[in-house]
Protein backbone atom coordinates (compact mmCIF):
# COMPACT_ATOMS: atom_id res chain seq x y z
CA UNK A 1 0.00 0.00 0.00
CA UNK A 2 1.32 3.42 -0.95
CA UNK A 3 2.33 5.54 2.03
CA UNK A 4 0.12 8.66 2.45
CA UNK A 5 3.20 10.87 2.27
CA UNK A 6 4.26 9.27 -1.02
CA UNK A 7 0.72 9.68 -2.32
CA UNK A 8 0.73 13.35 -1.41
CA UNK A 9 4.06 13.84 -3.15
CA UNK A 10 2.78 12.17 -6.31
CA UNK A 11 -0.49 14.12 -6.15
CA UNK A 12 1.43 17.39 -5.97
CA UNK A 13 3.67 16.32 -8.86
CA UNK A 14 0.69 15.43 -11.06
CA UNK A 15 -1.13 18.63 -10.15
CA UNK A 16 1.74 21.00 -10.85
CA UNK A 17 2.90 19.26 -14.03
CA UNK A 18 -0.38 18.36 -15.69
CA UNK A 19 -3.27 19.56 -13.54
CA UNK A 20 -4.25 15.98 -12.76
CA UNK A 21 -6.31 15.09 -9.71
CA UNK A 22 -5.36 11.98 -7.75
CA UNK A 23 -8.21 11.07 -5.46
CA UNK A 24 -7.18 9.89 -2.01
CA UNK A 25 -9.72 7.08 -2.18
CA UNK A 26 -8.06 5.71 -5.31
CA UNK A 27 -4.62 5.00 -3.90
CA UNK A 28 -4.82 1.50 -5.38
CA UNK A 29 -4.65 3.10 -8.82
CA UNK A 30 -1.25 4.56 -7.95
CA UNK A 31 0.16 1.10 -7.34
CA UNK A 32 -1.46 -0.48 -10.39
CA UNK A 33 -0.40 2.30 -12.76
CA UNK A 34 2.95 3.25 -11.27
CA UNK A 35 4.12 -0.33 -10.68
CA UNK A 36 4.76 -1.20 -14.36
CA UNK A 37 6.55 2.13 -14.95
CA UNK A 38 8.69 1.62 -11.84
CA UNK A 39 9.67 -1.86 -13.04
CA UNK A 40 10.37 -0.58 -16.56
CA UNK A 41 12.71 2.03 -15.08
CA UNK A 42 14.51 -0.56 -12.98
CA UNK A 43 12.89 -0.01 -9.58
CA UNK A 44 11.63 -2.93 -7.52
CA UNK A 45 8.58 -1.12 -6.15
CA UNK A 46 6.57 2.09 -6.68
CA UNK A 47 7.87 3.25 -3.29
CA UNK A 48 11.53 3.11 -4.34
CA UNK A 49 10.60 4.86 -7.56
CA UNK A 50 8.90 7.70 -5.67
CA UNK A 51 11.88 7.92 -3.32
CA UNK A 52 14.15 8.64 -6.29
CA UNK A 53 11.65 11.12 -7.71
CA UNK A 54 11.73 12.99 -4.41
CA UNK A 55 15.45 13.49 -4.75
CA UNK A 56 14.65 15.48 -7.89
CA UNK A 57 16.77 16.26 -10.89
CA UNK A 58 15.44 13.63 -13.28
CA UNK A 59 12.83 15.29 -15.45
CA UNK A 60 12.30 12.22 -17.60
CA UNK A 61 11.44 10.06 -14.60
CA UNK A 62 9.13 12.70 -13.17
CA UNK A 63 7.22 12.90 -16.45
CA UNK A 64 7.11 9.11 -16.69
CA UNK A 65 5.38 9.06 -13.29
CA UNK A 66 2.91 11.79 -14.26
CA UNK A 67 2.11 10.14 -17.58
CA UNK A 68 1.47 6.85 -15.82
CA UNK A 69 -1.27 8.48 -13.78
CA UNK A 70 -3.30 9.57 -16.81
CA UNK A 71 -6.19 7.20 -17.36
CA UNK A 72 -5.17 5.38 -20.54
CA UNK A 73 -8.64 4.14 -21.40
CA UNK A 74 -9.42 4.67 -25.08
CA UNK A 75 -10.77 2.74 -28.02
CA UNK A 76 -11.75 3.17 -31.64
CA UNK A 77 -15.07 5.01 -32.14
CA UNK A 78 -15.49 5.42 -28.40
CA UNK A 79 -19.10 6.39 -27.59
CA UNK A 80 -20.63 5.00 -30.74
CA UNK A 81 -22.75 7.91 -32.00
CA UNK A 82 -20.07 10.59 -31.75
CA UNK A 83 -17.86 9.94 -34.77
CA UNK A 84 -20.60 9.28 -37.35
CA UNK A 85 -22.22 12.54 -36.19
CA UNK A 86 -18.96 14.44 -36.64
CA UNK A 87 -18.44 13.00 -40.14
CA UNK A 88 -22.04 13.40 -41.28
CA UNK A 89 -23.00 16.75 -39.74
CA UNK A 90 -20.28 18.73 -38.00
CA UNK A 91 -17.38 18.44 -40.44
CA UNK A 92 -19.41 19.01 -43.65
CA UNK A 93 -20.87 22.16 -42.05
CA UNK A 94 -17.42 23.37 -41.05
CA UNK A 95 -16.08 22.67 -44.56
CA UNK A 96 -18.90 24.73 -46.06
CA UNK A 97 -18.31 27.55 -43.59
CA UNK A 98 -14.56 27.65 -44.21
CA UNK A 99 -14.90 27.86 -48.01
CA UNK A 100 -11.45 27.54 -49.61
CA UNK A 101 -9.63 27.31 -46.30
CA UNK A 102 -8.86 23.90 -44.79
CA UNK A 103 -10.76 22.88 -41.67
CA UNK A 104 -8.30 22.38 -38.82
CA UNK A 105 -9.05 19.58 -36.36
CA UNK A 106 -7.11 19.06 -33.14
CA UNK A 107 -7.41 15.97 -30.97
CA UNK A 108 -5.88 17.07 -27.67
CA UNK A 109 -5.04 14.27 -25.21
CA UNK A 110 -5.10 11.80 -28.09
CA UNK A 111 -3.57 8.99 -26.04
CA UNK A 112 -2.55 6.11 -28.28
CA UNK A 113 -4.38 7.56 -31.28
CA UNK A 114 -7.54 5.51 -31.61
CA UNK A 115 -9.87 8.53 -31.65
CA UNK A 116 -8.07 10.63 -34.26
CA UNK A 117 -7.60 7.56 -36.43
CA UNK A 118 -11.32 6.80 -36.10
CA UNK A 119 -11.95 10.24 -37.57
CA UNK A 120 -9.26 9.77 -40.23
CA UNK A 121 -10.82 6.48 -41.37
CA UNK A 122 -14.27 8.06 -41.57
CA UNK A 123 -12.89 10.97 -43.58
CA UNK A 124 -11.08 8.60 -45.94
CA UNK A 125 -14.37 6.79 -46.50
CA UNK A 126 -16.42 9.96 -47.04
CA UNK A 127 -16.24 11.48 -50.51
CA UNK A 128 -15.22 15.11 -50.61
CA UNK A 129 -14.06 15.49 -47.01
CA UNK A 130 -10.57 14.04 -46.71
CA UNK A 131 -8.72 16.66 -48.78
CA UNK A 132 -10.44 19.56 -47.03
CA UNK A 133 -9.49 18.72 -43.46
CA UNK A 134 -6.19 18.86 -41.58
CA UNK A 135 -5.85 16.51 -38.60
CA UNK A 136 -3.56 17.32 -35.67
CA UNK A 137 -3.15 15.21 -32.54
CA UNK A 138 -1.26 15.76 -29.32
CA UNK A 139 -0.71 14.16 -25.98
CA UNK A 140 1.26 14.71 -22.81
CA UNK A 141 2.86 11.29 -23.07
CA UNK A 142 5.77 10.66 -25.45
CA UNK A 143 5.20 6.93 -25.13
CA UNK A 144 1.56 7.24 -26.13
CA UNK A 145 2.52 9.44 -29.07
CA UNK A 146 5.13 6.95 -30.24
CA UNK A 147 2.55 4.19 -30.24
CA UNK A 148 0.00 6.44 -31.94
CA UNK A 149 2.40 7.42 -34.70
CA UNK A 150 3.34 3.81 -35.36
CA UNK A 151 -0.37 3.01 -35.67
CA UNK A 152 0.21 -0.57 -34.51
CA UNK A 153 -2.48 -2.14 -32.35
CA UNK A 154 -2.89 -5.52 -30.75
CA UNK A 155 -5.60 -7.96 -31.75
CA UNK A 156 -7.44 -7.02 -28.56
CA UNK A 157 -7.26 -3.28 -29.32
CA UNK A 158 -8.56 -3.57 -32.89
CA UNK A 159 -11.57 -5.48 -31.59
CA UNK A 160 -12.63 -2.71 -29.25
CA UNK A 161 -14.99 -0.41 -31.15
CA UNK A 162 -13.55 -0.97 -34.61
CA UNK A 163 -15.99 -2.53 -37.12
CA UNK A 164 -14.49 -5.52 -38.95
CA UNK A 165 -15.10 -3.88 -42.32
CA UNK A 166 -12.92 -0.94 -41.30
CA UNK A 167 -10.25 -3.33 -40.04
CA UNK A 168 -9.94 -5.05 -43.42
CA UNK A 169 -10.18 -1.77 -45.32
CA UNK A 170 -7.61 0.27 -43.40
CA UNK A 171 -5.19 -2.10 -41.63
CA UNK A 172 -2.35 -4.41 -42.60
CA UNK A 173 -1.32 -7.46 -40.59
CA UNK A 174 2.04 -7.15 -38.80
CA UNK A 175 2.84 -10.46 -37.13
CA UNK A 176 0.11 -10.88 -34.53
CA UNK A 177 -0.67 -7.14 -34.54
CA UNK A 178 -2.38 -4.80 -37.00
CA UNK A 179 -1.02 -1.57 -38.45
CA UNK A 180 -3.00 1.26 -39.98
CA UNK A 181 -2.24 1.82 -43.65
CA UNK A 182 0.28 4.55 -44.52
CA UNK A 183 -2.56 6.49 -46.16
CA UNK A 184 -4.41 6.84 -42.85
CA UNK A 185 -1.29 7.39 -40.71
CA UNK A 186 -0.12 10.18 -43.00
CA UNK A 187 -3.37 12.07 -42.51
CA UNK A 188 -2.40 12.99 -38.92
CA UNK A 189 0.32 15.34 -37.63
CA UNK A 190 1.54 14.69 -34.09
CA UNK A 191 3.05 16.79 -31.34
CA UNK A 192 3.68 16.55 -27.60
CA UNK A 193 1.56 19.20 -25.89
CA UNK A 194 0.78 19.83 -22.24
CA UNK A 195 -2.58 21.57 -22.09
CA UNK A 196 -1.37 23.47 -19.01
CA UNK A 197 1.19 25.28 -21.20
CA UNK A 198 0.48 28.29 -23.40
CA UNK A 199 -1.38 26.97 -26.46
CA UNK A 200 -1.50 30.23 -28.45
CA UNK A 201 1.50 29.33 -30.69
CA UNK A 202 -0.58 26.55 -32.22
CA UNK A 203 -3.22 28.93 -33.56
CA UNK A 204 -6.92 28.20 -33.65
CA UNK A 205 -8.84 25.13 -34.74
CA UNK A 206 -12.32 24.62 -36.18
CA UNK A 207 -12.89 21.37 -34.32
CA UNK A 208 -11.21 20.52 -31.01
CA UNK A 209 -11.61 17.12 -29.39
CA UNK A 210 -10.74 16.88 -25.72
CA UNK A 211 -12.50 13.78 -24.52
CA UNK A 212 -12.30 12.22 -21.07
CA UNK A 213 -9.38 14.31 -19.85
CA UNK A 214 -11.20 17.20 -18.14
CA UNK A 215 -12.91 14.75 -15.80
CA UNK A 216 -9.46 13.78 -14.52
CA UNK A 217 -8.31 17.34 -13.76
CA UNK A 218 -8.08 19.03 -10.40
CA UNK A 219 -10.52 21.93 -9.93
CA UNK A 220 -7.69 24.47 -9.89
CA UNK A 221 -6.44 23.20 -13.28
CA UNK A 222 -9.84 22.76 -14.87
CA UNK A 223 -10.53 26.47 -15.21
CA UNK A 224 -7.16 27.06 -16.85
CA UNK A 225 -7.62 24.22 -19.36
CA UNK A 226 -11.18 25.30 -20.15
CA UNK A 227 -9.80 28.76 -20.89
CA UNK A 228 -7.01 27.34 -23.02
CA UNK A 229 -9.46 25.26 -25.05
CA UNK A 230 -11.71 28.28 -25.57
CA UNK A 231 -8.71 30.17 -26.87
CA UNK A 232 -7.81 27.34 -29.24
CA UNK A 233 -11.33 27.07 -30.66
CA UNK A 234 -11.93 29.30 -33.68
CA UNK A 235 -15.10 31.41 -33.82
CA UNK A 236 -17.90 29.19 -35.15
CA UNK A 237 -15.88 26.09 -34.28
CA UNK A 238 -17.03 23.02 -32.40
CA UNK A 239 -15.67 21.54 -29.19
CA UNK A 240 -16.05 17.81 -28.54
CA UNK A 241 -15.93 16.72 -24.91
CA UNK A 242 -16.26 13.32 -23.26
CA UNK A 243 -19.75 12.53 -22.05
CA UNK A 244 -18.65 12.81 -18.40
CA UNK A 245 -16.41 15.85 -18.82
CA UNK A 246 -17.30 19.13 -17.08
CA UNK A 247 -18.48 21.44 -19.86
CA UNK A 248 -17.57 24.81 -18.35
CA UNK A 249 -19.37 27.62 -20.15
CA UNK A 250 -19.30 26.00 -23.57
CA UNK A 251 -22.74 26.08 -25.17
CA UNK A 252 -24.44 22.78 -25.94
CA UNK A 253 -24.91 21.95 -29.64
CA UNK A 254 -25.53 18.21 -29.42
CA UNK A 255 -24.68 17.30 -25.83
CA UNK A 256 -25.62 13.63 -26.31
CA UNK A 257 -22.58 13.39 -28.58
CA UNK A 258 -20.47 15.78 -26.51
CA UNK A 259 -20.51 18.54 -29.17
CA UNK A 260 -20.34 22.11 -27.88
CA UNK A 261 -19.58 25.59 -29.19
CA UNK A 262 -18.46 28.95 -27.84
CA UNK A 263 -21.07 30.54 -25.60
CA UNK A 264 -23.01 33.24 -27.45
CA UNK B 1 -35.97 -11.83 -25.25
CA UNK B 2 -33.50 -11.98 -28.16
CA UNK B 3 -32.14 -15.39 -29.07
CA UNK B 4 -28.60 -16.44 -29.92
CA UNK B 5 -27.30 -19.69 -31.35
CA UNK B 6 -23.70 -20.40 -30.35
CA UNK B 7 -22.05 -22.67 -32.90
CA UNK B 8 -18.70 -24.06 -31.79
CA UNK B 9 -17.21 -27.55 -31.51
CA UNK B 10 -15.54 -26.62 -28.20
CA UNK B 11 -17.76 -27.21 -25.20
CA UNK B 12 -15.66 -24.77 -23.18
CA UNK B 13 -16.10 -21.97 -25.72
CA UNK B 14 -19.84 -22.66 -25.87
CA UNK B 15 -20.03 -22.43 -22.08
CA UNK B 16 -18.04 -19.17 -21.93
CA UNK B 17 -20.07 -17.68 -24.79
CA UNK B 18 -23.33 -18.72 -23.16
CA UNK B 19 -22.39 -16.95 -19.93
CA UNK B 20 -21.43 -13.74 -21.76
CA UNK B 21 -24.54 -13.74 -23.92
CA UNK B 22 -26.90 -14.54 -21.06
CA UNK B 23 -25.38 -11.63 -19.14
CA UNK B 24 -26.21 -9.48 -22.18
CA UNK B 25 -29.83 -10.61 -22.01
CA UNK B 26 -29.92 -13.30 -24.70
CA UNK B 27 -31.65 -16.66 -24.59
CA UNK B 28 -28.92 -19.04 -25.76
CA UNK B 29 -28.99 -22.31 -27.70
CA UNK B 30 -25.93 -24.33 -28.69
CA UNK B 31 -24.77 -26.34 -31.69
CA UNK B 32 -21.48 -28.21 -32.12
CA UNK B 33 -21.16 -27.92 -35.92
CA UNK B 34 -22.76 -26.46 -39.03
CA UNK B 35 -25.17 -29.36 -39.56
CA UNK B 36 -26.57 -29.05 -36.04
CA UNK B 37 -26.78 -25.31 -36.51
CA UNK B 38 -28.72 -25.67 -39.78
CA UNK B 39 -31.19 -27.94 -38.00
CA UNK B 40 -31.75 -25.26 -35.36
CA UNK B 41 -32.16 -22.52 -37.95
CA UNK B 42 -34.55 -24.56 -40.08
CA UNK B 43 -36.77 -24.92 -37.01
CA UNK B 44 -36.50 -21.29 -35.86
CA UNK B 45 -34.19 -18.49 -36.94
CA UNK B 46 -32.36 -16.88 -34.01
CA UNK B 47 -31.65 -13.14 -33.83
CA UNK B 48 -27.92 -13.73 -33.57
CA UNK B 49 -25.49 -16.51 -34.45
CA UNK B 50 -22.03 -16.61 -32.88
CA UNK B 51 -20.14 -18.82 -35.29
CA UNK B 52 -16.84 -20.68 -35.12
CA UNK B 53 -15.00 -21.31 -38.39
CA UNK B 54 -13.15 -24.63 -38.08
CA UNK B 55 -15.62 -27.35 -37.10
CA UNK B 56 -16.17 -30.96 -38.14
CA UNK B 57 -18.97 -32.04 -40.49
CA UNK B 58 -19.78 -28.53 -41.81
CA UNK B 59 -17.50 -25.57 -41.08
CA UNK B 60 -18.62 -22.05 -40.28
CA UNK B 61 -18.16 -20.60 -43.75
CA UNK B 62 -20.08 -23.44 -45.41
CA UNK B 63 -22.84 -23.01 -42.83
CA UNK B 64 -23.02 -19.26 -43.40
CA UNK B 65 -23.34 -19.65 -47.17
CA UNK B 66 -26.07 -22.26 -46.71
CA UNK B 67 -27.85 -20.10 -44.14
CA UNK B 68 -27.89 -16.99 -46.33
CA UNK B 69 -29.41 -19.05 -49.19
CA UNK B 70 -32.26 -20.31 -46.98
CA UNK B 71 -35.65 -18.56 -46.84
CA UNK B 72 -35.35 -16.13 -43.92
CA UNK B 73 -31.64 -16.87 -43.69
CA UNK B 74 -30.76 -13.24 -44.20
CA UNK B 75 -32.43 -12.38 -40.90
CA UNK B 76 -29.98 -13.43 -38.21
CA UNK B 77 -26.95 -11.28 -37.51
CA UNK B 78 -23.93 -13.54 -37.84
CA UNK B 79 -20.75 -12.84 -35.90
CA UNK B 80 -17.80 -15.09 -36.61
CA UNK B 81 -15.87 -16.01 -33.48
CA UNK B 82 -12.74 -17.86 -34.48
CA UNK B 83 -8.97 -18.22 -34.18
CA UNK B 84 -8.66 -17.26 -37.86
CA UNK B 85 -7.04 -13.83 -37.68
CA UNK B 86 -5.71 -13.13 -41.16
CA UNK B 87 -7.29 -10.16 -42.92
CA UNK B 88 -8.03 -12.24 -46.03
CA UNK B 89 -10.04 -14.67 -43.92
CA UNK B 90 -11.98 -11.83 -42.29
CA UNK B 91 -12.69 -10.36 -45.73
CA UNK B 92 -13.85 -13.78 -46.94
CA UNK B 93 -16.26 -14.09 -44.00
CA UNK B 94 -17.69 -10.60 -44.53
CA UNK B 95 -18.10 -11.22 -48.26
CA UNK B 96 -19.99 -14.43 -47.47
CA UNK B 97 -22.50 -12.49 -45.38
CA UNK B 98 -21.03 -12.23 -41.87
CA UNK B 99 -22.05 -9.04 -40.08
CA UNK B 100 -19.11 -8.87 -37.68
CA UNK B 101 -16.01 -10.78 -36.74
CA UNK B 102 -14.36 -11.67 -33.43
CA UNK B 103 -10.87 -13.12 -33.21
CA UNK B 104 -10.22 -15.52 -30.34
CA UNK B 105 -9.26 -15.12 -27.58
CA UNK B 106 -12.15 -12.82 -26.72
CA UNK B 107 -13.93 -11.53 -23.64
CA UNK B 108 -17.29 -10.09 -22.71
CA UNK B 109 -16.32 -6.51 -23.52
CA UNK B 110 -15.43 -7.43 -27.10
CA UNK B 111 -18.69 -9.34 -27.60
CA UNK B 112 -20.71 -6.49 -26.04
CA UNK B 113 -19.00 -3.93 -28.28
CA UNK B 114 -19.67 -5.88 -31.43
CA UNK B 115 -23.31 -6.45 -30.51
CA UNK B 116 -23.71 -2.79 -29.61
CA UNK B 117 -22.39 -1.87 -33.06
CA UNK B 118 -24.93 -4.24 -34.62
CA UNK B 119 -27.73 -2.70 -32.57
CA UNK B 120 -28.30 -5.89 -30.59
CA UNK B 121 -27.51 -4.61 -27.10
CA UNK B 122 -29.93 -2.75 -24.90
Amino acid sequence: MIDPIDREYLSALCLTRAGLRLDADKSYLIESRLGPVARREGFATPETFIEVLRQGGDERLSWAAVEAMVLPETEFFRDRGVFPYLAAEVLPALVRARGDQPVRVWNTACGTGQEIYSLAMLLADTAGLAGRIELYASDLSERSLEKAQAGIYSQFEVQRGLPARMLVRHFEKRGEAFQLSPRIRQMVRWRRVNLMDDLSPFGQFDLVLCRNLLVQLAPEALGRVHGQLKGALAPGGRMVLGLKDPTGDFAAVAPETGVFAHAA
Amino acid sequence: MKTCLVVDDSRVIRKVSRRILEDLGFEVAEAADGVEAMAWCTAVMPDLILLDWQMPVMDGLQFLKRLRAEPGGGGPKVVFCTVENELDRIREALDAGADEYIMKPFDGSIVAGKLDYLGLCA
